[in-house]
């Protein structure tokens, strides 16, 4: 190929080239400039905006060291003056009630009311946001202090967020009709042949795969209320759930319906946590609140009114 | 094609090589320019950490791919039963004599109401609705159940496509045929319907990709396919990289159908073009 040529092909090559810079360069900057443009819609500039306060903030708090950091004013939160917690929507019972979080109704409502006052809000400076659970993990900003929504802590979870200490040590069970094949079983063996169904992404359905593995695939759900009508069909034999969630199901929900055992506590335990953004210097504040929650019984007396008691026989292997 | 030049012909061979390669120096360039602008940005660590990891990808495929078959089985039953209900459901509907006209009602109603309502809701109605009535002898099975949801809805969307496609076709191409003595279903058989599928095989095609990526949805009723056992393994991990995963599997799916089909039509459009003479 000539020198001509190759220059005949260079320019429009550049060209083009640096018309695909200008448009990547272009995109950059209207997202940079929607943070500042009080005309963009507030869906869009809420997070944008939130991403550029959020840093600066924690970097002053980090720079000068300040007494109580943990007190009200000191805290790094979405909206200032005001503590917002995510849940998921529908917020199920026994941990909410009448799908309202902000009654205080609940195991969880009644926790993240208690965490709220340990770190000094009034029931008033608490926001409520829906946040799916799928969502919950999402990379960038979080739209929520922290989140509450029977989320386990794994150490795999915790690669992509932070989780407070747990605030409720959860056992799985198995939830049947009582003229289920399973409703009478006692070992893990006994299971093995059954259809067993979960809600997707929770421990329950990991217990399944990893602890009963039955013959079958597991069925899996969107959400409990789907397993329920699927093992109110006949669809599948049993459904696995957390301890409290199958004694609501049994006593309220699903008549004719039985627990037909707990598994034994995984190694260590499975416990419930508070989720944060990763880096949100709010954990360690809301763990000392935990601890003093915990130390004074207040947590307990929580669980006692809301959560029903474990008396559930244990699966043997 | 008739008078070859050698010069012609060499100019032109310089020509297409010279434009090749400007095209691929120009898509190089553009996506080398977009990408270091991507990975530039201060975010994108933590974004590729999250869709892109390439230990989690390997981590999830396999089990991807198991599940993948379900999504297979799911569209290669669909697949056929939906051709022929909806040409059924299409040609009912081009049928003319007043005797017809219950047959026409219903089936307008039934694409009416099936394109109109949400593929998922028919999915639960069927897949959970059906199995509570508690019929002796009706089968419980998901599968089954989404299956037949998927061909209800989609049958009436491919009518529609199918409906289209004999509408294209020039009615003096019936008269014709009629008129050689042909009767209504030989004209529709070897006259109409050759001409009406050649004609609508793209969109034809959007609704099957359409379909293949819509089996996911029969997961709402407990099976595993691919995007559910993506959402199970991006919740153990948090991590979302499994759902790309994911959508590679359907791609890899997608575009070589996509290449036979164009390759399907570009054959009819020749045989159209040569008058016949295959």
């Amino acid at each position: 190929m000539s020198g001509l040529t190759a220059r005949r092909v260079l320019i429009p090559a550049l060209a083009l080239v640096s018309v695909g810079a200008l448009l990547a360069g272009c995109a950059q900057e209207e997202s940079a400039s929607s943070t500042t443009s009080a005309a963009a819609p507030a869906s869009s500039a809420a997070p944008a905006s939130s991403a550029a306060a959020s840093p600066a903030a924690s970097a002053e708090a980090s720079a000068e060291p300040v007494l109580d950091e943990c007190s009200k004013e000191n805290l790094t939160l979405v909206t200032p003056g005001t503590l917002t917690i995510g849940t998921d929507s529908p917020a199920y019972p026994p941990y909410f009630v009448d799908d309202d979080p902000t009654n205080g109704q609940g195991f969880e409502s009644a926790v993240a009311y208690a965490v709220a006052e340990g770190l000094g809000f009034t029931p008033a400076e608490v926001a409520w946001t829906v946040v799916p659970f799928n969502k919950s993990y999402a990379p960038g900003d979080k739209d929520f202090d922290f989140d509450i929504n029977q989320i386990s802590i794994t150490p795999k979870r915790q690669k992509a967020v932070d989780f407070s200490d747990g605030y409720y040590t959860v056992n799985q069970a198995v939830v049947a009709l009582n003229d289920s094949p399973i409703a009478g079983a006692t070992t893990l063996a006994e299971l093995q042949a059954a259809k067993l169904g979960a809600q997707v992404g929770t421990t329950s359905l990991d217990f399944i795969t990893d602890v009963v593995q039955p013959a079958d695939q597991p069925f899996v759900y969107n959400d409990t209320n789907d397993a329920k009508s699927a093992l109110n069909n006949g669809q599948i034999d049993g459904i696995v759930v957390d301890l409290p969630t199958a004694y609501y199901i049994t006593a309220v929900e699903i008549e004719n319906s039985r627990i037909v055992g707990q598994f034994p506590a995984i190694e260590g335990g499975e416990e419930f946590g508070l989720l944060f953004a990763k880096g949100n210097p709010l954990v360690q504040c809301v763990n000392e609140v935990l601890g003093e929650l915990e130390a004074s019984g207040e947590l307990q007396a929580i669980q006692d009114e809301w959560l029903a008691g474990d008396a559930a026989p244990y699966f043997t292997e | 094609m008739a008078y070859h030049d050698p010069v012609r012909q060499a100019l032109a061979r310089r020509t297409a090589r010279r434009n090749a390669l400007i095209g691929m120096a120009s898509l190089v360039g553009f996506v080398v320019v977009i990408v270091v602008l991507v990975s530039r940005t201060p975010g994108w660590p933590v974004v590729q950490e999250t869709f892109f990891n390439g230990e989690q990808f390997a981590e999830s495929l396999p089990g991807l791919l198991e599940a993948f078959m379900l999504n297979v089985k799911i569209f290669l039953i669909a697949e056929p039963l939906i051709l022929i209900f909806s040409l059924l459901i299409a040609l009912t509907r081009t049928l003319r004599s007043p005797i017809f006209l219950p047959l026409r009602v219903m089936a307008t109603i039934y694409v009416d109401v099936f394109r109109g309502v949400p593929t998922i809701l028919v999915i639960f109605l069927l897949g959970f609705g059906v199995p509570a009535l508690r019929l002796q002898g009706v089968p419980t099975d998901p599968v089954f159940w989404g299956t037949a949801a998927l061909v209800l809805s989609y049958s009436a969307y491919v009518a529609e496509v199918f409906r289209a496609g004999i509408g294209s076709v020039h009615p003096s191409q019936r008269m014709a045929a009629r008129s050689l003595g042909l009767s209504v279903g030989q004209t529709n058989r070897h006259v109409v319907l050759p001409q009406a599928v050649r004609n609508v095989v793209p969109p034809l095609l959007n609704d099957f990709i359409s379909l293949q990526k819509d089996t996911a949805l029969v997961a709402v009723l407990g099976p595993i396919e691919v995007l559910r056992q993506a959402q199970i393994d991006a919740s153990s991990t948090f991590n979302y990289t499994p759902y790309v995963a994911a959508a590679l599997i359907f791609i890899a799916l997608t575009i070589p159908m996509t290449r036979f089909a164009d390759w399907v039509q570009m054959r009819m459009a020749r045989r159209q073009r040569a008058g016949g003479v295959a």
